[in-house]
């Protein structure tokens, strides 16, 4: 009997430390990635061969428009897309943006959020980058 | 021993399934196109017959605001009109429904009904490819609070007569007529 109560004791302490650990949320839990920033940049960016802002960007828009997404703000001079989309009744937002690199070359970027959580799956990035090259019939490269 | 041997195993797959909660991540897939966009392309796109995109454009912005839509934001170099708009959601049907399961089995069925809902919209305008036409696709989803003002549903509408009708009043505007894609 008394093996038994450590038992539950045990199992008491443990759950107060996994509820502790759950409540331990402050603002830097905001500010926090789970890869490292150059390598979720190399994840979240593409390389463009084409110098054509505005063409990039509408064919950013019109991917996004195929993939559900309403458009919600869009800036040609900032370069910048955020659009939102509902899924399995949750809210996916994502911002991509795009701006120059070089003379020849555009650097695209996305960030997605799929309800509180920073999308940092390379495969999900990859998968819009495909559709993305797709519509604007060119490839998109890996950057460093 | 037996005993304590399955508290510590329940307890194991307690903890665990604690875990496995906490860090719950995002589905693979969600930025894969779907199978049906040819169908959604349909629905959502229209082409006139004329290459003059700033006039489609403030007619879209005036159409909307016919069906009492505030306009949220715009870039016109782009293309871009969002607007949204709040609305009754209430279904006499679903109430009733509702009150009479609440009646009979004494549930609280009424809460989970739908009281609000918010109609998100955008609105993108692009030049045809034989540069004598623009292309218009707009999209609307809607947000939708119960009773008990708790967000029960987030969708993309899909209802062609809701699609019909906005062209319907775009075609109007710029008196052309709307070509489906």
């Amino acid at each position: 009997m008394i093996k038994l109560k450590k038992y539950w004791v045990c199992c008491a302490v443990l759950f107060l430390v996994l509820g502790l650990f759950g409540c331990a949320s402050t603002a830097n839990k905001a500010f926090q990635t789970d890869e490292s920033q150059v390598q979720l940049r190399s994840i979240q960016t593409r390389a463009f061969d084409t110098s054509d802002k505005e063409k990039m960007m509408r064919t950013v828009i019109s991917t996004m428009q195929d993939l559900d997404f309403i458009i919600e703000k869009a800036d040609l001079t900032l370069g910048s897309v955020t659009g939102t989309k509902f899924t399995n009744n949750m809210v996916v937002t994502m911002t991509v943006t795009v701006r120059p690199r070089g003379e020849k070359q555009l650097l695209v970027r996305a960030n997605a959020q799929y309800g509180i959580k920073s999308v940092e799956d390379p495969e999900t990035y990859q998968d819009f980058f495909n559709a993305l090259g797709k519509s604007i019939f060119l490839t998109a490269q890996k950057v460093d | 021993m037996k005993r304590i041997r399955v508290i510590l195993s329940l307890s194991l797959v307690i903890s665990l399934s604690l875990a496995v909660v906490g860090c719950v991540s995002a589905p693979k897939g969600f930025l894969k196109p779907g199978e049906n966009s040819l169908e959604k392309r349909q629905l959502q796109m229209r082409q006139y017959d004329t290459a003059d995109e700033t006039k489609i454009i403030t007619s879209v912005a005036g159409v909307l605001q016919d069906l009492s839509f505030t306009l949220d934001d715009s870039e016109t170099k782009l293309g871009l009109v969002s607007a949204s708009k709040k609305a009754d959601a209430k279904d006499g049907g679903q109430i009733a429904g509702a009150i009479l399961l609440d009646v009979l089995l004494g549930s609280n069925t009424l809460s989970q009904c739908d009281k609000n809902q918010m109609v998100k919209v955008s609105v993108i305008t692009s030049p045809g490819l034989d540069g004598k036409s623009t292309v218009v696709r707009v999209t609307f989803q809607r947000i939708v609070w119960n009773m008990t003002n708790q967000i029960s549903r987030l969708e993309t509408i899909n209802d062609p007569e809701i699609y019909q009708k906005f062209y319907d009043g775009l075609s109007r505007a710029i008196f052309l007529e709307a070509h489906k894609i």
